[in-house]
């Protein structure tokens, strides 16, 4: 229980998505405009990450990695299919979204007019992908681990896209540079958080 | 930049058609006016993790040219063929196995910089870059047209890259592709210190900032009015 606890904080404040690796920046930059928008988009990722990561945890430890397929047969047990995984954890990701998105357009017509082209974006969102990939580098033991670090790393990023789009909301309103505009200063205003979130690191429970 | 130079080389060539005026300016209106990072804001999330040193971000650039360019000519070659209710999905195919190709090769030959690159690579399918350029070009254009637009793209977001990579090696290890520039120099007896702040993930979000704050200081069209 302890373990999940620790993946759980730790994705979310120190391996942050957004603030140590810079993973889904397109999209936390482009709809980061109002908060509304930002809880809706952010909702979604954590929806997404948190379903994805554990299938594609079944799907890396069932049949991509190095003896995986042993449960078929024993004649199996040197078969290292783990070159395909970009291809399956992609085509599970963009499945999963086309799922969550006649979801939201099912149940809440408002928040998909406001998400619009960013809703089937989220499978390019690459802290999805990321979310796969760091799993399987990471090499969780189970599949409780892998759901708690996919939903930490969702709420991550949440917390990250909220954050920001408040401080844009207010932005507005002070005298910055027209050069730095828009972009310029965002991008240097996620640095500083960067920065902020740096001081949770080593922190263990 | 070199990549200017070598763009006027290939342009004077005598294929006239091929390298009319405007095929020219696919490729280079992304350099400058519509970059791929700075202004179009796509594939920020790979610019930024990799810049540490020159190396990767050399390595990752030549990645992005190789599947972006190979990309948008399959697709633009495919386009009259794929419904377009399921091309999202065409294309990201399109991209895995393009990506699976240059994974294998990183890890063939250049297997030190493929383990610094770590998912990264990886990360290439899910570029916006990519699926931006396939959306927005590559799908109403011809192959050769697409070809240029790939190549002006991925050179647009190289020297952003590289630039960036560029001055947090230099001031946050003092070298530049694993040259000790800074010792040769002898700043260091002379009480220099490495920046370690350079080498953090937020600094080169604070990086790409000062560049876009120069680009559109000298280029005022680009400002934005929020």
């Amino acid at each position: 229980m302890q373990d999940l606890v620790n993946i759980f904080v730790k994705s979310i404040f120190i391996d942050n998505m957004i603030f140590a690796y810079f993973l889904g920046m397109c999209s936390y930059l482009a709809v980061s405009k109002t908060v509304k928008t930002a809880v809706g988009l952010g909702a979604a990722v954590i929806f997404v990450l948190g379903i994805t990561v554990p299938v594609n945890w079944l799907l890396e430890n069932f049949v991509l990695r190095e003896g995986a397929l042993t449960w078929i047969s024993e004649d199996f047990a040197t078969v290292d299919l783990s070159f395909l995984s970009f291809i399956m954890f992609i085509a599970v990701i963009a499945s999963m979204v086309q799922l969550v998105e006649m979801i939201v357009e099912r149940f809440a017509p408002a928040l998909y007019g406001a998400l619009g082209i960013f809703l089937p974006l989220i499978a390019v969102n690459c802290s999805i992908l990321g979310g796969a990939l760091f799993m399987q580098e990471r090499d969780y033991s189970t599949i409780v681990e892998a759901g708690v670090f996919g939903l930490g790393s969702g709420v991550g990023w949440f917390l990250a896209i909220v954050a920001i789009a408040a401080i844009r909301e207010k932005i507005r309103y002070s005298n910055v540079p027209a050069p730095l505009r828009g972009l310029g200063i965002t991008f240097i205003i996620t640095g500083l958080m960067g920065i902020a979130f740096m001081s949770f690191m080593g922190i263990k429970l | 930049m070199s990549t200017a130079a070598e763009e006027v080389k290939e342009a004077v060539k005598p294929k006239e058609p091929l390298f009319s005026k405007k095929n020219r300016k696919l490729i280079t209106n992304p350099l400058d006016g519509d970059n791929p990072i700075t202004v179009q804001v796509l594939g920020i999330c790979s610019a930024l993790a990799i810049t540490v040193k020159v190396k990767p971000a050399f390595v990752m650039s030549v990645s992005v040219l190789a599947v972006m360019a190979l990309a948008n000519v399959i697709v633009s070659l495919m386009r009259n063929l794929i419904p377009s209710r399921i091309r999202i999905i065409v294309q990201l195919v399109v991209i895995a196995s393009l990506v699976i190709i240059v994974d294998q090769v990183l890890k063939a030959f250049m297997y030190d910089v493929s383990k610094q690159l770590s998912v990264f690579v990886g990360l290439i399918i899910t570029n916006c870059i990519i699926m931006g350029r396939l959306e927005a070009f590559a799908l109403g254009n011809g192959p050769w047209k697409s070809f240029l637009d790939g190549v002006g793209n991925a050179f647009g977001y190289a020297w952003i890259l590289i630039a960036v990579a560029f001055f947090r090696e230099l001031l946050g290890a003092g070298t530049l592709w694993g040259y000790p520039v800074f010792e040769k120099l002898g700043l260091y007896e002379l009480g220099y210190e490495n920046n370690g702040m350079m080498i953090l993930p937020p600094m080169a979000l604070i990086t790409v900032g000062i560049i876009i704050w120069v680009q559109r200081s000298k280029n005022r069209s680009l400002i934005e009015t929020n």
